[in-house]
C-alpha cells in the first residue's frame, strides 16, 4: 500500500469507467418517468415572429408542452454571465441562426421532433449582419435592443464594448524602429465541437429544482436558476456529471433556463439533447480581424506594437465580452516592449452567441501579432528565433507594467522547442519551419474550496466542485489527498459535480484548477493534519506540537514514524468517527485593474514547426510539430502532455482546416460533422513531440501552474511562418486550407513572372 | 406509427429479444431499449465514429444501422470487452495506461474500432491502425495515445477473433 506522490503518472481516477462504457454523462441518464424536449427554431439568421402556433403540435399524441416566451414570466427573464441581455427564450424576433422560440416536451424523442417540426412560427426575415462590415456599416441594423444597454454611450452602435490598455509613448519608441509594418490577419468563427452534445435535464424537486447538465460551471448555472427561477440557492441542485469535452463552449447557461421552465410546468423530469448541428448554433469561437503595427529595431529589439482587433461576437453577450477583454490584454506578448497600444472591440451581429474556447481571445490577437512580427524579422533579414529570446521578458520583470511580473523562465521554452526541431539545422528540399510563442492570463480571480475527510481506516473523500471534463482534474486532486493523507490513490474517493453536496467552487475554466482547487484541496489536508498531530499527541501522552504529521505520515517524539493510517483510528478514540478538514483558495480581485485582478499566473508556450507546401494543390504537410510549455511543476506528466498535444492538435483544426460558412442570409451553411472538418487521425503531424519546463515557480501545489491552453495559443502563426519559409507566400487569413494556399502560390507565380 | 419490430440477436454474447421502432437504428435500440449507453451518441451520420460498434466481427456505426437490420447478428459494444471475471482487456488498460482517455466520450467507439481492427489485422502497421481509425474523431486529440495503445496491445497481446455466435435466428 503505497501512497502517489505528486509527479508521478498513475492511472487515472475514472479511468475505468470511461473504458468500459460504465461512465455516466447526461445524456446517459434515463429516469422512467423522464420527458424529452426539442426547441423549435426557424431557418433564418434574424427574423420578427409574427406568430406561433402550436395547436397541430399539440394535438399530436404524445404531446404535453409547447413552451413560448408567451407562456414565461413577463417581461421575459433574461440572464448572462456579464449582462442580462438573453431571454429565457426569443421574444419578438430571433436573433441568430437557431435561437429557439420555443421549446417542446413529449413522452419519446420521436414525439418532440415531430411536435417540433408541426409548431407553425409565422416570421419575417429580417436584414441580419454577420460580419464586422456588416455590423459596423452606417445602416446596420442594431442587433440589441438600445433599451437593454442603457446608460452604455455604444447603444446605438453594434460595438459593444471597447478595451484599451497600453503603456509608454508610442511615438517616441517609434523613433528607433528600422522597420515599422502594418499587416492585418484575420481568424475565423470555429466551434468548440466537444463529442458530447451539450445534454440537460431538469425535474422539480419538492418546492425546488433539480437540473442535471454538462457544465464547468456547475454554481454559475445554480446562481442564475435561482434568479430566473425566484427561488433560494437552498432549492436550486445542479448535479453536473463529468462532461464529455467542454474546452470552454460548457462554461456558461444556454437552453438550461428554458427547460427549468418546461420541466416545472409538467411536473417531470424532461430532458434536451442538442444534436451535433444544434450544437454548432449553440456555441463558437469569436472571429477576429486584427490589425497590427509593429516597429522593430536593426538590433532586434521591439520598438513598439500598436494593435487594434475587432472580435465578432454574436447577437447576446454570454461571455464573449471578457474573452475580448482578456484576450487583447495580452496581445503584445511575452515581450518586455517599452510601448504599447492595444484597442479590442467587441462586435454584436446576428450570428451564434460567441462564448470560451480554450484559449479564451488569445489564439486570435496572438495569430495576426506573432505573424506581423514574423514579418518584421524577415524585413529587417533578422532570425525570429534570436528576436524572441532578445525580446522575452525575464523573470520577475513587469513586462505588463500594471499586472504579475514574468513567473517564468521563459527562454528556457523557446530553447527548448528551437533545440528539439534543430533549428538552423538543414532540413529536406521543400521544407520550411517556423516559430512563435504564446502566453494568456490565467485567472483574475477566483474562490475555490473543498472538504476533504479522512475516515478511520486511512481511506480519504475529497469533496472538490470541479468539472472533470477531460483534463484529469480528479485524478491530480487525488494525488494531493494521497501524497498528504499517505492513502494509496483506489483509496481516495473525489466527489464532484452536485451543488447539493460539495462545497463551493467558482469555475472550471482559465487553466485553474490544479492551481486554484489543488489549493484548496492541499489546505483541506493541512487542517486534517494539524487535527490528527493535536489528536495523536493527546493518545500518546505528549504535548501538542511533539507530534508532527506531514507527508502522508505521523512523526512521533522519539523518532517513530507511522503511517497515518495506524494513527487515525486509535487517534479518534471510542466514539470513532472522522477528521474532516477544509480547505480554500482565493485569488482576490482587485477594482482598479483593468481586468478587475492581476493574473494568478501566466500560461507560456513556444511552438516549433517543419511544414511543406505540395504546390499543385496547396495541401500542406506539417511534418514535425514541437510544443514547449513552462508548467512550474507537472504534478502528473502524462495528463501534462496529454492537455499539451491535445491543445497542440486542436489547434492545427483551426489552423488548417475549421470554419463557419454562412449563405448570403447569415445561415450557417455547414452545420454538422460532413461539412465541418476537425483533425482526425489522419490529419495528424507526421511528428510530435512535446516537453515541458518545471521550475516548481508556480502558485500552486509544489509550485504547479495552470496549463493546458498553452500549446493551442501560437500554433497558428508557426504554421503560418513555416508555409512562409517554405512555399514563400504570406496568407493572412485562416484557415490555411488547400485552396487558399494554392491560390496564393498561383499569386506568386503570377508575380514572379510580371517581377 | 408503425408496429414495433421483434429481433433477437446475440449482444455481447447472450441471446436477447427485444422489440424496436422500425425507424430506429442500432444506437437508439441499445440506447433506449436494451440499457446500453456505452455507444454514444454525436454526429448521427457516421462521421466522428463515438458510436461504434462491432457487428459479426466488423466495426460499424450503429448510427447508421437499423435495428431490424441487426436480427440475428453477433453484436459486440464495449459494455463486453472486458473479460468474464472482471477487470479490464488489454486493449482497455493499455488505453488507460498510455493516456489515451481524457473526457472518454469517444472511447467506446475507439475501442471498439481498435478491437475490430486487431481482431481482423493482429498485427497491424502504423498506416493500417491510422486508416483503422480514422473514422473515429476525439476532440481531445489523444490519437498519438490510442495510437500506442492499440500497437501495444498487439505487440503484447494475442487478440483473436470471438467463435462466431451461435446463429440467433
Amino acid at each position: 500500500m503505497t501512497a502517489s506522490r505528486v509527479g508521478d503518472s498513475p492511472a487515472r481516477v475514472g479511468g475505468f469507467g470511461r473504458v468500459t462504457g460504465a461512465q455516466q454523462y447526461v445524456a446517459d441518464l434515463h429516469p422512467a418517468d423522464a420527458l424529452h424536449a426539442k426547441l423549435v427554431t426557424v431557418d433564418a439568421a434574424h427574423a420578427r415572429i409574427v406568430s406561433v402556433d402550436a395547436s397541430g403540435a399539440l394535438a399530436l399524441p404524445g404531446v404535453h408542452l409547447v413552451l413560448t416566451s408567451d407562456d414565461l414570466p413577463q417581461p421575459v427573464p433574461r440572464f448572462g454571465p456579464q449582462n442580462r441581455d438573453r431571454p429565457v427564450l426569443a421574444v419578438g424576433e430571433t436573433k441568430y441562426h437557431g435561437d429557439p422560440v420555443a421549446i417542446v416536451v413529449a413522452d419519446t424523442v420521436d414525439q418532440a421532433e415531430a411536435a417540433a417540426a408541426a409548431v407553425r412560427v409565422e416570421h419575417e426575415p429580417l436584414p441580419a449582419v454577420f460580419t464586422i462590415e456588416g455590423a459596423l456599416a452606417a445602416d446596420a441594423p442594431l442587433v440589441q435592443d438600445p433599451s437593454l444597454r442603457e446608460g452604455q454611450a455604444l447603444a446605438q452602435t453594434n460595438v459593444l464594448n471597447e478595451h484599451e490598455v497600453g503603456w509608454g509613448d508610442l511615438d517616441q519608441a517609434a523613433r528607433g524602429a528600422d522597420v515599422v509594418l502594418e499587416r492585418r490577419y484575420t481568424f475565423p468563427m470555429v466551434t468548440q465541437f466537444a463529442i458530447e452534445p451539450h445534454a440537460w435535464m431538469a425535474a422539480p424537486d419538492g418546492d425546488g429544482i433539480v437540473v442535471w447538465s454538462a457544465i464547468q460551471h456547475p454554481y454559475w448555472l445554480q446562481r442564475m436558476l435561482a434568479g430566473v427561477l425566484k427561488l433560494p440557492l437552498a432549492r436550486v441542485r445542479v448535479v453536473a456529471p463529468d462532461p464529455g469535452g467542454a474546452f470552454g463552449g460548457k462554461q456558461h447557461p444556454k437552453y438550461e433556463p428554458a427547460l427549468a421552465f418546461a420541466a416545472l410546468r409538467v411536473g417531470r423530469p424532461v430532458k434536451l439533447v442538442l444534436t451535433l448541428e444544434e450544437t454548432f448554433q449553440a456555441v463558437r469561437r469569436a472571429a477576429c480581424d486584427a490589425t497590427v503595427r509593429i516597429g522593430l529595431a536593426r538590433d532586434g529589439s521591439i520598438c513598439f506594437e500598436d494593435i487594434r482587433a475587432d472580435y465578432l461576437i454574436g447577437a447576446y453577450t454570454d461571455i464573449a465580452d471578457r474573452v475580448v477583454g482578456k484576450g487583447s490584454y495580452v496581445g503584445a506578448g511575452p515581450y518586455a516592449i517599452p510601448a504599447v497600444r492595444i484597442r479590442g472591440r467587441s462586435i454584436l451581429s446576428h450570428t451564434v452567441p460567441s462564448t470560451a474556447f480554450r484559449g479564451f481571445g488569445n489564439p486570435q490577437i496572438n495569430w495576426a501579432v506573432e505573424s506581423t512580427l514574423d514579418e518584421a524579422c524577415e524585413a529587417l533579414g533578422l532570425d525570429p528565433l534570436d528576436v524572441r529570446l532578445r525580446n522575452l521578458a525575464a523573470k520577475g520583470q513587469p513586462f505588463i507594467p500594471f499586472d504579475t511580473p514574468c513567473d517564468g523562465d521563459w527562454a528556457d521554452s523557446v530553447r527548448k522547442a528551437a533545440d528539439m526541431i534543430g533549428w538552423g539545422s538543414p532540413m529536406p528540399e521543400g521544407r520550411g519551419r517556423g516559430i512563435a510563442v504564446g502566453i494568456k492570463s490565467g485567472p483574475t480571480t477566483g474562490l475555490s474550496t473543498s472538504i476533504v475527510r479522512l475516515l478511520a481506516d486511512g481511506s480519504v473523500v475529497v469533496y472538490a466542485g470541479t468539472s472533470d471534463m477531460g483534463q484529469g482534474a480528479r485524478t491530480v486532486f487525488a494525488q494531493v489527498a494521497s501524497q498528504e493523507l499517505g492513502a494509496p490513490l483506489d483509496w481516495v474517493t473525489v466527489v464532484m459535480g452536485d451543488t447539493a453536496v460539495v462545497p463551493y467552487d467558482q469555475q472550471t475554466s482559465a487553466s485553474r484548477s490544479t492551481v486554484l482547487m489543488g489549493n484548496a484541496v492541499l489546505n483541506a489536508c493541512r487542517d486534517i493534519q494539524r487535527k490528527l498531530a493535536a489528536m495523536a499527541a493527546r493518545v500518546h501522552g505528549v504535548e501538542a506540537g511533539a507530534v508532527a504529521v506531514e507527508g502522508g505520515v505521523v512523526r512521533l517524539p522519539g523518532g517513530a514514524v507511522l503511517p497515518i493510517a495506524d494513527v487515525v483510528a486509535a487517534s479518534l478514540g471510542r466514539l470513532g468517527g472522522e477528521i474532516t478538514g477544509l480547505g480554500e483558495a482565493r485569488k482576490e480581485a482587485d477594482p482598479s485593474h483593468p481586468l478587475g485582478g492581476s493574473a494568478a499566473f501566466f500560461e507560456f508556450n513556444c511552438t516549433a514547426i517543419e511544414a511543406s507546401v505540395d504546390e499543385d494543390t496547396g495541401d500542406v504537410t506539417i511534418h514535425r510539430h514541437v510544443t514547449v510549455s513552462d508548467v512550474g511543476k507537472a504534478l502528473n506528466p502524462l495528463q501534462v502532455t496529454m492537455q499539451d498535444e491535445g491543445a497542440a492538435i486542436m489547434g492545427l483544426g483551426h489552423t488548417l482546416m475549421e470554419h463557419y460558412l454562412f449563405d448570403d442570409e447569415g445561415r450557417i451553411r455547414n452545420l454538422g460533422a460532413i461539412d465541418y472538418r476537425i483533425p482526425t487521425s489522419m490529419d495528424l503531424p507526421r511528428s510530435l513531440e512535446s516537453a515541458f519546463v518545471e521550475h516548481e515557480d508556480g502558485p500552486g501545489p509544489f509550485g504547479a501552474k495552470g496549463m493546458s491552453e498553452g500549446a493551442l495559443l501560437c500554433v497558428a502563426p508557426a504554421v503560418g511562418a513555416a508555409i512562409h519559409a517554405a512555399a514563400r507566400v504570406r496568407i493572412r487569413d485562416l484557415p490555411f486550407s488547400p485552396e487558399r494556399v494554392w491560390r496564393a502560390i498561383q499569386e506568386r507565380d503570377r508575380g514572379e513572372a510580371g517581377a | 406509427m408503425a408496429e414495433r419490430v421483434a429481433i433477437e440477436l446475440v449482444l455481447n454474447g447472450a441471446r436477447r429479444r427485444v422489440e424496436v421502432e422500425p425507424h430506429h437504428t442500432l444506437l437508439d435500440a441499445l440506447r433506449d431499449d436494451l440499457a446500453l449507453t456505452g455507444a454514444k451518441s454525436c454526429c448521427l451520420v457516421g462521421e466522428c465514429g463515438a458510436c461504434t460498434v462491432m457487428v459479426d466481427g466488423r466495426a460499424v456505426d450503429s448510427c447508421l444501422v437499423l435495428a431490424a437490420e441487426v436480427a440475428g447478428a453477433d453484436v459486440r459494444t464495449v459494455e463486453g470487452l472486458a473479460p468474464a471475471g472482471g477487470g479490464l482487456s488489454t486493449l482497455q488498460a493499455k488505453f488507460l495506461e498510455h493516456g489515451a482517455v481524457q473526457c472518454g466520450y469517444c472511447i467506446p467507439g475507439q475501442l471498439m474500432a481498435a478491437q475490430a481492427l486487431l481482431e481482423t489485422t493482429p498485427q497491424p502497421s502504423d498506416p493500417e491502425i491510422e486508416e483503422g481509425l480514422a473514422g473515429n474523431l476525439c476532440r481531445c486529440a489523444c490519437y498519438e495515445q490510442i495510437f500506442d495503445a492499440v500497437r501495444e496491445t498487439a505487440a503484447t497481446a494475442v487478440v483473436e477473433p470471438r467463435a462466431p455466435a451461435a446463429a440467433a435466428r
